[in-house]
C-alpha cells in the first residue's frame, strides 16, 4: 500500500506492507534511526514521534495510518549546531545518559511544553509516566523539561 | 596555557550529548550492512524438559529461509560451551560444579527462554514465520525455581552430576571466633529475608550483527556489549576457536548496561558462527519480552542472619547464611557475585570484630543470575542494615545512635575487616551526620504527627553502606578465582598538531566517559578540552581492555589514562630538552608548556608534538619520533566508596500504597572529576535501588517455572511519577591508592538505597509490631502485613 505524508517538513511517498508499523517504516525503510524501539508492549516510549503535533508511540501505529499527516521525528528538531530549545535544555541539565530513551523523551516533552506554559514538577512527572528511562532517575529530565518549556515559550517557538 | 582547559572538578556539559539529542546515535539496531539478513531464536517454552527431537524441514522449505541451526549442529562442529570467567572454591576446598553451558541447548532445556534453535531468513517476518513452524518435541520434566526447593533431597536435578543442585557451598570468615562472640552476647538480633530477583532492563534491548569476510577469513561482531575485548577473547579463544587477529568486536553506542551487557552471551557466538556458514551478515535484535527470558538477571537470595551485641549495643559478631540462586546455567561472572562480592562487604562501616558467612550457590530452572548494578553489595548492605535496625528496635536504641556507636572512626583507616578486605579510606560518621542534617532526621517526629493527623503512616529509614569496587586488583581477584586480569589500558595519541585521541579499553554506555576522560587529559596536559576525543568499543582500534562494570572505568581506566598522560609528559620533556638545548632534568612541565627551570625559555605542547613528528633535527640515537604513549594500570586494592542514605515514606493504610516523599544521599566517592556526571550516576543508581525496594520483582511460577513478570506490563519499572526529588551530596575522602583519589560512583546509589527505603517502610509500620517487610513493598504485600498485624493485635 502507498502511504504519503510530510516527514520532517518533506513530502514522502512510499509503498509499505499493510502490517508495517510506523516505527519500522521510519527506521528500516526511511533509515531515520533516531526513533528507538525499547519494548514490545507500548510501555517504554522510546519510539514517540509527533503526528500532526500530537506525541504518539510509533510502535503502536500502522504506517498506513499516517497517510496525509505531518510526522516529525527527533531528526526533524534542531541540528547538532542549532539545537531546539528542548534539546538544548536536556544538554544543559544533563537530562540524558545513554541516550536511548532521549528521542522519545524529547518528543513527549515538546508536546507537553506546548500544552503547559507554566508547568509544575508534578505535571511533568505525570506527563512523562509513559516514557521509561533507566539511567537518570528522571530528576534531570524533569529539570530539563522545566527549563526547556520556559525556553520554548520565551522564544515563542511553541 | 589554553583558556579552555577544563580540568578535574569542573562541570563541562557532555561531549557525547549532541549525537543522542539529534537522533544521530549509532546503536547496533541502527546499523545496516550490505546484503544483511535476519536471525531469530527459537526458545524453550518449558522450564525443564528433555529435547526429544527438532524438526526444521518445514521451516527450511519456507520462502527466504537460509539456515536453521540447532545445538546438535554446534556440537557436531565442535563448538564449545560458554566459558565462566570466575571459578570459586567451596568451604570443602573443592572447586564449584561447572556444568557445560551450550550456546544452543543440547539434550535438555533448563529455563524458559533457553535458546534451542536459530533461524536465518531474508526478512524479519520470514524468520519469525519459519521459527513458528519448527517442531521441537519436548518431554517436560518437573521444574524447580526457588532456592529452598532446589536443595531439598527430592528436588528435580538440573544436571545429573550436580547433587542437590548445589554449584558451590562457600564460606568466608572465622567461624570459631564468631561462635565465641555469640556466646558472650547480651543480645542477639535475628532476621530472615529475601532479596528479590530483578531484571536489569537497560532501555536498549540487546542486539548483534555478525559478518564474515571469506576473502580475508575475518569476522566482525557488532554487539551491545560493555566489554568488547573480553567478548573477543572469550568467544574467539574458548567458544569458536577464531584467532584473535581474525575477529573484530565492535560495541558502538550502547543504550545502558547496568551489568546486563557485561557477559558473553550465547547469541553472540551463534550469530558469528552462522554468519560464516550463510556467507552474509546476520542481524538479531532482541525483543523486550525475549530479553526478559534471556538477559542475565540479578539478586535472588534467601538469607538468615544474626547479630550479636553487648549490653551497650556494640556489635560483637555477625553470622550470615545465604542461599543464592544462580539460575539454570553459570553465566560469565555468576558464581562471583553472591560470594566474593557479597561476603567481604558484610562488615559494612562497622567495627564488628567477628563475621562468618556461608553461601550456598544453587542451580534452578530460571534465567541465569549474574551481576546487575551493585552485584552482591546491595544484597550485603540490605542484610546488614535491616539487621541493625532490628537490633536497634529490640534494644530501644535510636537507629542513628546504634550506628554511631559501631562505626569505624575516620582515624582508624586503613581498616582491616574480619572478612578479607582492607578499607583504605572513609569517613562513615561524616557521611551519616551530613545525611541526617540534609534529611532533617531530628524534625521527623513533627512530620510523622502531621501525616498521622491525615490518617497516614509515616516512616523514615536510614542505611549506611560501603562497597568494594574499581574491579579489580588482579592479584587479589586471582586469589578469589578470577580467570583473567582486571587491569585497564589507555593510549594517549598526540597528533602532530597537538590534538589528542585517547584509545581506552573501557566502554561508555551512558557514564559520560567522553567528557570525564577528556577532563583528565585536560588537567594533565593542558590541552584544550575540545581538542581531545575519546575512542572506545572497537577491538580493531583499541589495544586491549576489560571494559566497563563494577564501577571500574574511572578508577582503573582513568588511572591508566593518567599514567599514559604522565608518560607523554616524560617523553615531551626529552624532546623539549633537545629543542631548548637543555638537560632533561631541567625541564619542567606546567600548564601545557615545557620550560627550562629558572629561565624564560619554553615550548608549547603543540610545538613539542610537531617536533616529535617532524624529526628533521632529532637525536634519533636516543629518542624515537612520535608522541604516543600507552599505559596499563592494575590497582593494588579495591576502592571503597561509602555513604549514608535516608528515605522518608508515607503509607496510606486504606490503599496500602507507599509514597516515597523524601530521599537524601551523602556518598563518599573519593575525588570527583565532574560533579554533574556524578550526580547523574547517583540519581540513576538510587532510583534503581528504589525500584527494587518498592516496585520491581521478577517472579516465576513455582510449579511450571514460567516467568510471570515477563514484560513492562508485569514487571514494574520506576516511572517519573513514582519518585520524589532527591537530594544528593558528596562527602569525599580521597582514595589513598588510585592516582587521582577516585573511588567510583556507578553503583553506590543502588547499594545504599534498598535498605534505606525498606527501613523507612518498616518504621512506618513499627507500631504494629512489624520488624521486617520483604521487597518490593507493594500495596498487596503491605495490605497482608497490616491486615495480619491488626488481626493479631485484636486477638491479643
Amino acid at each position: 500500500m502507498n502511504v504519503s505524508f510530510v516527514l520532517n517538513g518533506k513530502q514522502v511517498s512510499v509503498d509499505v506492507e499493510p502490517a508495517t508499523l510506523l516505527c519500522d517504516l521510519l527506521r528500516e525503510t526511511l533509515r531515520l534511526t533516531g526513533t528507538h524501539v525499547g519494548c514490545d508492549t507500548s510501555q517504554c516510549g522510546a519510539c514517540v514521534v509527533h503526528v500532526d503535533d500530537s506525541s504518539v508511540k510509533s510502535c503502536t501505529l500502522l504506517a498506513v495510518s499516517v497517510d496525509g499527516t505531518r510526522v516529525t521525528t527527533v531528526e526533524g528538531l534542531g541540528k547538532p549546531d542549532s539545537l531546539h530549545p528542548m534539546q538544548l535544555a536536556f544538554h544543559e541539565n544533563h537530562g540524558l545518559q545513554c541516550g536511548f530513551c532521549t528521542p522519545g523523551m524529547l518528543m513527549s516533552s515538546i508536546e507537553f511544553a506546548r500544552c503547559h506554559p507554566n508547568p509544575t514538577e508534578a505535571d511533568i512527572r505525570h506527563w512523562l509516566e509513559g516514557n521509561l528511562c533507566r539511567c537518570t532517575g528522571y530528576q534531570n529530565i524533569v529539570n530539563s523539561v522545566l527549563r526547556g518549556t520556559a525556553a520554548m515559550h520565551a522564544q515563542g517557538g511553541v | 596555557m589554553s583558556s579552555n582547559v577544563i580540568g578535574i572538578g569542573a562541570r563541562p556539559l557532555r561531549k557525547e550529548d549532541r549525537r543522542f539529542l539529534t537522533g544521530r546515535g549509532n546503536y547496533v539496531a541502527d546499523i545496516k550492512r550490505p546484503d544483511m539478513v535476519v536471525g531469530v531464536f527459537v526458545r524453550s517454552p518449558h522450564a525443564h524438559a528433555v529435547i526429544k527431537s527438532i524438526d526444521a524441514d518445514a521451516a527450511l522449505a519456507m520462502p527466504g529461509v537460509l539456515k536453521v541451526v540447532t545445538g546438535e549442529d554446534l556440537k557436531a562442529a565442535g563448538i564449545g560451551g560458554l566459558p565462566c570467567g570466575w571459578g570459586i572454591t567451596g568451604k570443602d576446598g573443592l572447586p564449584m560444579k561447572e556444568p557445560p553451558h551450550p550456546a544452543l541447548a543440547q539434550g535438555k532445556v533448563r529455563h524458559v527462554g533457553d535458546p534451542v534453535a536459530f533461524v536465518v531468513a531474508e526478512t524479519t517476518e520470514q524468520a519469525r514465520s519459519a521459527a513458528e513452524t519448527i517442531v521441537v518435541a519436548y518431554q517436560a520434566l518437573p521444574a524447580v525455581v526457588g532456592v529452598l526447593d532446589a536443595i531439598k533431597a527430592d528436588a528435580p536435578l538440573l544436571f545429573d552430576d550436580v547433587p542437590n543442585n548445589l554449584c558451590c557451598d562457600w564460606a568466608l570468615g572465622d567461624r570459631a571466633a564468631t561462635d565465641a562472640a555469640f556466646r558472650k552476647a547480651a543480645h542477639v538480633a535475628r532476621i530472615s529475608l529475601v532479596n528479590n530477583r530483578l531484571v536489569g532492563n537497560p532501555m536498549e534491548p540487546r542486539a548483534a550483527i555478525a559478518e564474515y569476510n571469506s576473502a580475508t577469513d575475518h569476522y566482525t561482531l557488532w554487539s551491545t556489549s560493555q566489554f568488547p575485548h573480553v567478548v573477543r577473547l572469550l568467544m574467539g579463544a574458548f567458544v569458536l576457536n577464531i584467532p584473535q587477529q581474525k575477529l573484530r568486536v565492535v560495541a558502538p553506542d550502547v543504550g545502558g548496561g547496568f551489568g546486563v551487557k557485561q557477559f558473553h552471551y550465547a547469541e553472540e557466538a551463534v550469530l558469528t558462527w552462522t554468519a560464516a556458514k550463510v556467507g552474509r551478515p546476520i542481524k538479531w535484535v532482541c525483543e523486550r519480552s525475549e530479553g526478559f527470558v534471556s538477559d542475565a538477571q540479578g539478586r535472588d537470595h534467601v538469607t538468615e542472619a544474626e547479630l550479636a551485641l553487648d549490653e551497650h549495643g556494640k556489635f560483637l559478631g555477625l553470622r550470615v547464611n545465604t542461599i543464592a540462586n544462580i539460575g539454570g546455567y553459570i553465566s560469565t561472572f555468576g558464581p562471583n557475585i553472591p560470594t566474593n562480592l557479597y561476603g567481604p562487604l558484610l562488615a559494612g562501616v562497622y567495627l564488628t570484630p567477628a563475621i562468618y558467612c556461608e553461601v550456598k550457590v544453587v542451580f534452578t530452572n530460571t534465567v541465569p543470575v549474574d551481576a546487575y548494578r551493585g552485584a552482591g553489595r546491595p544484597e550485603a548492605t540490605f542484610v546488614l542494615e535491616r539487621l541493625v535496625d532490628v537490633a536497634a528496635g529490640e534494644l530501644g536504641i535510636d537507629r542513628a545512635e546504634i550506628r554511631r556507636r559501631n562505626m569505624i572512626p575516620k582515624e582508624a583507616y586503613p581498616y582491616q575487616t574480619p572478612v578479607m578486605v582492607e578499607y583504605d579510606s572513609g569517613d562513615p560518621k561524616g557521611c551519616l551526620e551530613k545525611a541526617l542534617a540534609i534529611a532533617d532526621w531530628a524534625g521527623f517526629p513533627k512530620r510523622k504527627a502531621a501525616s498521622a493527623s491525615h490518617g497516614k503512616l509515616r516512616g523514615i529509614g536510614l542505611s549506611t553502606y560501603v562497597e568494594a569496587c574499581g574491579l579489580a586488583p588482579s592479584r587479589i581477584a586471582g586469589r578469589l578465582g578470577a580467570r583473567g586480569g582486571l587491569y585497564e589500558s589507555a593510549t594517549v595519541r598526540v597528533h602532530p598538531t597537538g590534538q589528542i585521541t585517547v584509545l581506552i579499553g573501557t566502554h561508555n554506555h551512558g557514564q559520560g566517559h567522553e567528557t570525564t576522560y577528556a577532563q583528565i587529559v585536560c588537567e594533565k596536559l593542558g590541552v584544550p578540552f575540545e581538542n581531545i576525543d575519546i575512542v572506545y568499543g572497537d577491538t580493531d582500534k583499541v589495544q586491549f581492555g576489560m571494559g566497563t562494570y563494577g564501577s571500574r572505568s574511572l578508577v582503573v581506566g582513568g588511572a591508566a589514562l593518567s599514567k599514559a598522560s604522565d608518560k607523554v609528559i616524560l617523553k615531551g620533556k626529552k624532546i623539549a630538552a633537545h629543542l631548548l638545548e637543555s638537560s632533561e632534568q631541567d625541564i619542567e612541565f606546567e600548564a601545557g608548556e615545557f620550560k627550562v627551570a629558572g629561565t624564560d625559555r619554553k615550548k608549547a605542547f603543540a610545538d613539542i608534538a610537531l617536533a616529535a613528528y617532524v624529526p628533521h633535527d632529532y637525536p634519533l640515537e636516543v629518542l624515537e619520533p612520535g608522541l604516543e604513549e600507552q599505559a596499563y594500570y592494575d590497582p593494588v586494592n579495591f576502592t571503597y566508596p561509602g555513604g549514608a542514605h535516608i528515605a522518608e515514606v508515607e503509607i496510606d493504610p486504606e490503599t496500602c500504597i507507599v509514597s516515597l516523599l523524601n530521599y537524601a544521599a551523602v556518598d563518599d566517592v573519593g575525588t570527583v572529576i565532574n560533579p554533574m556526571i556524578v550526580e547523574g550516576q547517583l540519581h540513576g543508581g538510587i532510583v534503581q535501588g528504589i525500584g527494587q525496594a518498592l516496585f520491581e520483582n521478577c517472579i516465576y511460577d513455582d510449579v511450571s517455572g514460567q516467568l510471570l513478570s515477563g514484560s513492562f506490563m508485569d514487571y514494574c519499572m520506576p516511572r517519573a511519577d513514582n519518585l520524589p526529588r532527591m537530594t544528593v551530596a558528596t562527602h569525599s575522602t580521597p582514595c589513598t591508592h588510585t592516582p587521582m583519589g577516585v573511588k567510583g560512583c556507578g553503583e553506590v546509589g543502588t547499594i545504599g538505597s534498598p535498605a534505606a527505603v525498606a527501613n523507612a517502610v518498616v518504621d512506618a509500620l513499627a507500631h504494629l509490631g512489624v520488624n521486617h517487610v520483604d521487597m518490593p513493598a507493594t500495596a498487596n504485600r503491605l495490605w497482608r502485613i497490616i491486615k495480619s498485624s491488626s488481626l493479631q493485635q485484636a486477638a491479643e
